[in-house]
């Protein structure tokens, strides 16, 4: 895992993917929201993935946490994994370090969360109350309570829907330097396409079940929306999540969405 | 009776009241001098809270003096507080309320681990609940009062039925609260407990106990009101001893100023048991917003 070049993305050859899926359905009632899926996810690689509402992106998450049973197909998750969901999902009723190593059964605990909520810039916050930290605080704690468990993969379900813009840019930025440093495989669900394409190495396309087109995303990090060939990659996307857009109308069109988004996970 | 009675700026609102207050002479004596004592100073508001039930002191001891109010009604404050004092200094009053606070915690917490230990196998299992919930649901409809008869004609007139009676009064309320707020916890805190690998010791002690607590806490609070309220009645079994006997000791003698002790007595402990609960929860919930922002 130490070889992998995550600059330039890259897919190891030698080591054994750590999550593979075969044919998985997982259904509820007649209503197959996951219909038959073939997906592996290579040590350390960064794999978004995208869909419309219904398409069962949650579901697979789930899923993979662990959260969610299969009723059929192969499912193979390593044990060590993580989930950080929208909400930070922090026990109030804990300070931050015994939040993040809540359930970890290791000698030094508290070095280990001293050291982890360093990692996310929260080295002042050691002995805060969730109800005390702000959305990007909390947000970060569960990052860190995630990550000080070594996961081989890092489930994220849209974890910066829930944060104001410039807190998500930073969050895109501590994601990545986090991902470098510890070198988990991860799956990043969301609805934003420009937070697939700044931070994957593969974007993922669901729809009604199934995968129904992957794009791998070869821009040189550190990525911006201006850089040449993103908006390609973008409206190539787009137009696989059924919006067909022209680059310059593409704003305007985003627009609605992403407020109506804000404010139904506000 | 209120401060804007005396307010000078709307003249015809004040006149009125001010025409009312005359009927009784010693109420305008007193309100004359209280509002100047406000403007001059800047009195601290525990004073201006004192003003009334001070005032309301004064006028009762007056209207006793003056034999408005006959002693077998109500006594006057004075006596009140010289028999208080009478009792105070000869034990008595403490022995009968040691007596009590004895009962009311004896079966306080009999009551309490009953509630918290139905709740806990309800609330934490699934079979536990089919088996425990719907007997207490019925349990808990009558009122423990009404059990009085059978409770004296199963364990007599002694003690037992006194504390049983408290028991059966204080422990639905713990139950009630704490299973529901067992159940009530945030399925997505579970779900993240399950993704960090807890185990179910670890996810109740981490997770499901902390979360209930503050649920807890209010049936705490019921359980002890109720507790005197079961007090009050059990003591009037023949009893020799306690609060509620020296209650109604004094209502055969027609002493009104035993009976309103008695009453003082019930009104302090409860506000004295409510502040302990309050800084118990100060410390056992202090990760609350409400708390943490102090």
């Amino acid at each position: 895992m130490s070889s992998i070049d995550l600059l330039n993305t890259t897919k190891p050859a030698h080591s054994p993917a750590p999550v593979q899926l075969r044919n998985v359905v997982r259904q509820f009632g007649e209503q197959r929201v996951i219909d038959g899926l073939d997906l592996d996810i290579a040590p350390g690689e960064f794999v978004a993935l995208l869909g419309a509402s219904g398409s069962g992106k949650t579901t697979l998450l789930r899923s993979l946490a662990g959260l969610d049973s299969i009723d059929s197909g192969q499912l193979l998750v390593p044990k060590a994994r993580a989930a950080v969901f929208q909400e930070p999902r922090l026990m109030p009723w804990k300070r931050a370090w015994k939040n993040v190593i809540l359930g970890l059964h290791i000698p030094d605990a508290k070095a280990r969360a001293v050291q982890a909520l360093t990692e996310v810039g929260l080295a002042h916050r050691l002995e805060a109350y969730p109800a005390t930290l702000s959305g990007g605080e909390a947000q970060r704690v569960a990052l860190a309570r995630g990550l000080v468990r070594e996961p081989k993969l890092l489930l994220l379900d849209e974890p910066f829907a829930a944060l104001d813009a410039l807190t998500r840019i930073r969050m895109h930025r501590l994601i990545i330097e986090l991902w470098r440093k510890h070198t988990p495989a991860v799956l990043l669900v969301t609805h934003d396409v420009d937070e697939a394409i700044l931070l994957a190495d593969r974007v993922i396309v669901l729809a009604n079940g199934k995968i129904a087109d992957q794009l791998t995303i070869d821009l040189p990090r550190a990525r911006d929306t201006g850089q040449e060939g993103f908006q390609a990659i973008r409206a190539r996307l787009l137009s696989l999540l059924g919006v067909e857009v022209d680059t310059a109308a593409a704003a305007e069109r985003r627009a609605p969405n992403a407020s109506i988004r804000r404010f139904a996970h506000g | 009776m209120t401060e804007k009675t005396f307010d000078p700026s709307s003249a015809s609102s004040s006149f009125s009241v001010n025409k009312a207050a005359r009927h009784t002479g010693e109420l305008q004596g007193a309100s004359r001098l209280l509002p100047n004592w406000v403007r001059n100073w800047r009195t601290p508001e525990v004073l201006l809270r004192l003003l009334s039930p001070i005032a309301l002191l004064l006028l009762w001891e007056l209207a006793s003096q003056a034999g408005l109010i006959p002693q077998r009604v109500i006594a006057a404050p004075s006596q009140i507080g010289g028999t208080l004092w009478a009792m105070i200094a000869s034990g008595e009053l403490g022995k009968h309320l040691l007596v009590s606070l004895q009962r009311a915690l004896v079966g306080l917490s009999i009551g309490v681990s009953i509630g918290v230990v139905a709740a806990l196998i309800s609330g934490l299992s699934k079979r536990g609940e089919v088996i425990l919930d719907s007997p207490l649901q019925m349990l808990r409809t009558i009122p423990s009062l009404a059990l009085v008869p059978l409770f004296i004609l199963w364990f007599g007139i002694g003690e037992f039925t006194k504390i049983a009676l408290i028991v059966t009064g204080t422990t639905f309320p713990v139950y009630l609260n704490l299973f529901a707020g067992i159940r009530n916890i945030d399925p997505k805190l579970i779900e993240a407990a399950n993704t960090l690998g807890l185990n179910r010791r670890e996810l109740i002690w981490h997770v499901i106990l902390p979360g209930s607590l503050p649920s807890f806490f209010v049936g705490l609070r019921y359980s002890l009101g109720i507790s005197w309220l079961a007090l009050v009645f059990v003591e009037q079994i023949n009893t020799t001893a306690g609060i509620g006997f020296l209650a109604s000791d004094a209502r055969d003698f027609m002493r009104t100023d035993v009976i309103v002790i008695c009453l003082l007595i019930y009104s302090v402990l409860g506000l004295l048991i409510d502040g302990l609960i309050r800084t118990l929860e100060r410390f056992a919930l202090a990760w609350r917003p409400s708390f943490v922002r102090n």
